[in-house]
């Protein structure tokens, strides 16, 4: 049983909005486990960036966070900013979908990774302008000492993103949370990148939280999966068992909507994405669900285990088998 | 054999851009588009994929003459687009129509969807109360006629998508551009809509020039397919052909690239990785342009352009060294 | 939507209620004010008495009520302010439409000769061009005497117009690649239309926010004009705010404060309402708050 690097329990988060309190996650238990790749699937509403810069301690003073994170031992939620501050880029980063407006426009990309190595690390400039250059090359930048000196505009979209990953990683993190890294990328670069990530994976042993709406991603590089509607987790498992047997009914019907290769009709899941100032009572995805039953409505399903998956569907036992989509 | 209903013969688009260096002012040509060809039938889907900077927009956009072209031709129904007077030019706008990617911004929001649906009709001077062929139209696309007197802000993004394809459908056109029109979209509402474009096609006969990057949802959808690179076309033909078979080196490489929803196709699929980014198409490289990220380049590769040649399969591909 | 962020803002809210009753005051003057606008408290001695029973606010150097001097007033340089904006507004936003909308040489040049009119410096070109026009026989029937409200408006009007057509044009500038206008081309709509139907209707909200800094600017600048003695002075006694404003230049010296101190105030309540409501139409309208959750 690997070692647990990042503990999620009972997080709930709550904005103030002129509409009233929105909750955007509403009771997400979460584990990482060391050097694991965890993809985190959802859509419109549900809750998944939140849970992560809720993780982070990046959210507006005016949300509410409420539950306990641990990270490497030490509980994150509450935590001063001191801590935080000590925390970011050296156990935990994350880097998010745009990288050009990660960068500093007006700093040599160098610069900017001797930066993050220098505030967490005792290095001499010198040394750490070194350690930068060889994390370049780590992230497969061409001639890595002569655009160590360049500035963010001289590098594509795809390398932008590199950069941003190795300055991520200079510090050697736990875990490194990824935000849509390649949604705003071609899909030529994309697959560059998730190459760059798997490799970091590799040589670092670096566990990576994967958050995303494209379940090829998921499929390319997960090794486990949690699949997140209104607030909550409503499946988890491995990639395998997921793609095989998936027992929640959003998480077949987001598999089922797919286009394969083969013209069947698409099987589109019906009703619209939950409206997070007021979801549906018990689990949220009754509303849309061809299996919804009263006891749908009743209470918060939380997640229980189910053959080799976690699931939050009460139901899952009454369920017709699914069809495999692996 | 179904009749031609549009055909692009050597479409040509270059932007200027007006560069500040110092003192001296240069003039950059972005070759958005060059000597591009293709023909769409009565009823087809024609699918157009490709990467940033491969023009796959700026033809979308200079078809329906929202730009004008450097040079080339449309042909629509027959009619050279190029040689209409404005009156003519509007008139025949009837029947090519465009749906937009972005459905925050595809619609005015401070209008009514009623209003934004019948604008067509009346900007058209389509004689007559349009309020009913709204309620057809909405009803058309799955929504429902209270919902013509409310506004873009109260609608989700998938139904104001399907706004922007009832105002697309007004006034009954035989071609209708779809510019990354789901790309924008949950992942669970793009089936919806994608099914509802092809119910349409099926019911109303009309065709679809599907622009996107999303190849598995362009193989879908589309009978025939171009792939686009820097503003060329490098591959086109049957859709089963293209995927099946891909003869061009660029969409090998891109069919590789794309993750498919099957972990373990995933982990046992041959990857071709291309080196580097998409140069820029201010400068495009001589000779064939894909030369700098192909893995076959050689000698003739930059000194001869290659033209588009049929293959085996049926399609077409320009290359010097094409996949077997 | 827009009217909730509006009412949110407190200091908005209140002008709101000053301005109106100021307006509702004003409008009904004959029955508000205590006495005519050229008319005397009666028996002398009258003129410079302090603030008191038949004389609320005191009287001026001839008599006349301050209180009621003060009302109708207002009421002229109220209708200064509205009037000009309107024409100026009107003005800049058919100007900033038109360059914004058609731009490359057209928008240069008119963007150029916006430029010019702003390079003036605002007073001494007002009373260059005063003097100038007054001067000229052939526009008295439109702009009337140079000494008449009429005047002053027209003045105004043609002066203010810049900054509300650089406003117009960066909104329609932004706005005519938006992907509704777009779709308005793509069915083959005029410019005229696309401007009238979709570009003005969604600048709404910078224009109405122009409008009311508009009518700040030509309150102020009556007053300002007036104090130095080329405000609008009809014969009869008629006043403004801005003559009443002036008139205090003598009084702060001689120790009659109320001629002073209350036409000021009232100036500066005007000017700070007015601009509240500014802020508060700004931020009410400022389209990337109308996503919605």
């Amino acid at each position: 049983m690997a070692e647990k690097v990042l503990e999620i329990r009972d997080l709930h988060v709550t904005f103030d909005t002129p509409s009233g309190p929105l909750e955007a996650v509403r009771g997400v238990d979460l584990d990482v486990s060391s050097g694991e790749l965890l993809g985190v699937v959802g859509e419109s509403g549900s809750g998944k960036s939140v849970t992560f810069l809720a993780t982070m301690g990046l959210l507006p003073a005016r949300a509410r966070v409420t539950g306990s994170v641990i990270l490497a031992g030490e509980q994150l939620i509450g935590a001063s900013p001191k801590q935080l501050r000590s925390v970011r880029g050296r156990l935990l980063s994350m880097i998010f979908q745009d990288p050009l407006s990660a960068l500093n426009p007006v700093h040599r990309i160098g610069d900017q990774i001797s930066e993050m190595l220098r505030s967490h690390q005792n290095l001499s400039a010198s040394d750490a302008e070194k350690r930068a250059i060889e994390l370049l090359d780590i992230v497969g930048i061409p001639q890595p000492s002569d655009r160590a000196r360049q500035y963010p505009h001289e590098f594509s979209g795809g390398m932008r993103q590199r950069v941003v990953i190795a300055i991520a990683i200079a510090n050697n993190p736990k875990v490194l949370i990824a935000d849509e890294p390649t949604t705003a990328l071609d899909v030529t670069v994309q697959a560059q990148i998730l190459e760059v990530i798997e490799r970091v994976q590799e040589r670092f042993g670096t566990a990576v939280v994967l958050i995303t709406h494209d379940l090829g991603v998921i499929a390319r590089v997960a090794d486990r999966v949690n699949v997140m509607y209104a607030g909550r987790n409503v499946e988890q498992g491995t990639i395998d068992s997921l793609f095989d047997h998936p027992s929640h009914p959003y998480t077949r019907g987001l598999l089922a909507s797919l286009p394969r290769p083969g013209k069947q009709r698409l099987k589109p899941i019906t009703g619209f994405p939950p409206n997070m100032l007021n979801p549906p009572t018990g689990c949220a995805f009754h509303t849309r669900c061809e299996f919804a039953a009263d006891i749908c409505q009743g209470e918060l399903p939380s997640l229980v285990s189910f053959g080799d998956l976690e699931t939050a569907c009460v139901r899952a036992r009454d369920l017709p088998k699914s069809e495999s989509f692996a | 054999m179904s009749e031609e209903l549009l055909k692009v013969t050597n479409l040509v688009k270059n932007f200027e851009l007006r560069v500040n260096n110092g003192a001296r002012r240069k003039k950059r040509i972005v070759q958005a588009v060059t000597n591009v060809s293709f023909s769409v039938g009565k009823g087809q889907t024609l699918g157009l994929v490709g990467e940033s900077g491969s023009g796959k927009t700026t033809v979308g956009r200079c078809i329906l003459r929202l730009i004008e072209p450097t040079s080339g031709s449309v042909e629509f129904d027959g009619q050279d687009l190029g040689s209409l007077k404005f009156e003519e030019l509007r008139a025949l706008r009837r029947k090519m129509q465009i749906v937009f990617q972005d459905p925050f911004a595809s619609l005015d929001p401070k209008m009514t969807i009623g209003s934004s649906i019948s604008e067509p009709l009346i900007v058209q001077n389509v004689p007559g109360d349009h309020s009913d062929k709204v309620i057809e139209l909405l009803e058309l696309v799955g929504l429902s006629a209270d919902h013509a007197q409310r506004f873009p802000h109260e609608f989700s993004g998938g139904q104001r998508q399907r706004i922007g394809v009832a105002r697309a459908l007004a006034l009954n056109p035989a071609l209708i551009v779809l510019d990354e029109p789901v790309s924008a979209l949950d992942v669970s509402i793009q089936a919806g809509v994608i099914n509802l474009f092809e119910d349409l096609q099926s019911r109303l006969g009309m065709s679809y020039i599907f622009i996107a990057h999303d190849l598995s949802v362009v193989r879908h959808i589309a009978d025939r397919v171009a792939v686009m690179y820097l503003g060329k076309i490098v591959e086109i033909g049957e859709q089963q052909a293209v995927y099946e078979h891909p003869t061009h080196p660029y969409t090998k490489a891109l069919l590789s690239a794309v993750p498919l929803p099957d972990p373990k196709t995933e982990r046992s699929r041959h990857r071709i990785m291309l080196e580097g980014d998409v140069p820029s198409p201010v400068n495009p490289p001589s000779g064939c342009r894909f030369r700098t990220r192909c893995w076959k380049a050689q000698d003739v590769c930059a000194q001869e352009e290659p033209m588009l040649t049929i293959r085996p399969s049926g399609q077409m591909s320009a290359c010097h060294f094409p996949e077997s | 939507m827009a009217f909730r962020r509006f009412v949110s803002h407190r200091a908005a809210v209140v002008s709101c209620a000053i301005i109106a009753l100021l307006t509702l005051f004003v409008i009904l003057a004959p029955f508000t004010a205590r006495y005519g606008v050229n008319q005397s408290v009666q028996g002398p001695p009258n003129s410079f008495l302090n603030p008191r029973a038949n004389a609320w606010l005191g009287t001026d150097d001839i008599g006349r009520d301050l209180y009621s001097r003060l009302i109708y007033g207002v009421r002229v340089s109220l209708l200064i302010g509205l009037a000009s904006a309107i024409i100026s507004v009107t003005l800049g936003a058919l100007v900033g439409a038109v360059a914004g909308f058609r731009g490359g040489k057209f928008d240069d040049i008119m963007m150029r000769v916006t430029d010019l009119f702003l390079a003036f410096p605002f007073l001494v070109t007002l009373l260059v061009v005063r003097n100038v026009l007054g001067a000229l026989p052939w526009l008295r029937p439109i702009t009337g005497d140079m000494s008449s409200v009429r005047f002053i408006i027209v003045l105004f009007g043609l002066f203010g117009w810049m900054g509300v057509a650089r406003i117009v044009r960066g909104q329609v500038l932004s706005l005519k690649e938006r992907e509704f206008v777009e779709a308005a081309r793509a069915v083959g709509a005029s410019r005229r239309y696309i401007i009238a139907r979709h570009l003005l209707p969604n600048s709404v909200g910078p224009i109405m926010v122009a409008l009311t800094f508009s009518v700040v600017g030509a309150i102020i600048g009556e007053s300002t004009l007036a104090f130095f003695g080329y405000g609008p002075q009809a014969g009869d006694g008629a006043t403004s705010l801005g003559i009443l404003v002036g008139a205090a230049k003598g009084a702060v010296q001689t120790g009659y404060w109320w001629l002073a101190v209350f036409p000021c105030l009232m100036l500066i309540v005007i000017a700070l309402s007015i601009n509240f409501i500014g802020d508060a139409l700004r931020d009410a309208t400022d389209p990337r708050l109308d996503r919605g959750v």
